[in-house]
């Protein structure tokens, strides 16, 4: 299936993108970290990430379904 | 919306404005500034970035929160994102309420709950010429070493 994946803040550095368009197998968020965090090396464990699908914060363990945009959400630092 | 990100100077006056109430005995603002230094390190500059949509879904659940748990009249949240110099305010909080007691629990409900949930990254870039994402760079993993 094919996911949109979008980049932002040290997650768009490391990738070298602000998103991409993904063809995987990966059924669940954690693939899918697993698999882009092997591509790209990823600094941050996935324990200290959150994860939204679909502009919503997800579990990690949540079904992917064709389409789905997915944005990896390091911890963050407003204010 | 009662939280906004703005990529233009935020513009305090008007945001007061919009809290205004007759009802109102007075209002409680937080302004966020950038400052020359942090954790050690000189700070020369910012760059705020933001997931939009999903921070300002998350930011007006907060305002909802805090309009929910106290008993003020309005509240609002401005935060910046972009390249911002030293001095420039990065969030604007403002709460009017009835009393004054309720508007400073509100509002330092709203910047806390905000700094903590909200979807937006920091990068400060240092005089030395290094920078570092906030929060990210010195909670990575560090490489595996056996002891």
């Amino acid at each position: 299936m094919q996911l949109n994946i979008h980049y932002y803040a040290l997650m768009r550095e490391q990738a070298g993108r602000s998103e991409e368009t993904l063809e995987t197998s990966a059924a669940t968020p954690s693939a899918l970290y697993d698999e882009l965090s092997a591509r790209y090396g990823f600094t941050l464990a996935r324990e200290q990430l959150k994860v939204a699908v679909n502009s919503e914060f997800s579990d990690w363990s949540r079904r992917l379904a064709g389409g789905d945009a997915v944005v990896f959400i390091p911890p963050v630092a407003g204010g | 919306m009662r939280f906004r990100l703005s990529q233009t100077a935020i513009d305090t006056g008007a945001a007061r404005g919009e809290l205004l109430d007759l009802g109102a005995g007075g209002y409680v603002a937080f302004e966020g500034w950038v400052r020359d230094h942090n954790e050690g390190q000189e700070v020369s500059r910012l760059e705020y970035e933001a997931f939009p949509e999903l921070a300002v879904k998350e930011g007006e659940r907060i305002i909802a929160e805090a309009l929910r748990r106290f008993p003020v009249r309005h509240a609002l949240c401005i935060h910046r994102v972009g390249t911002l110099s030293l001095r420039d305010m990065a969030v604007w909080v403002g709460v009017s309420s009835t009393h004054r007691g309720e508007a400073f629990d509100a509002c330092r409900f709203i910047i806390d709950e905000v700094k903590q949930r909200v979807p937006i990254w920091k990068k400060e870039h240092y005089r030395n010429g290094d920078s570092g994402w906030v929060n990210c760079e010195r909670c990575a993993a560090a490489p595996g070493h056996a002891h």
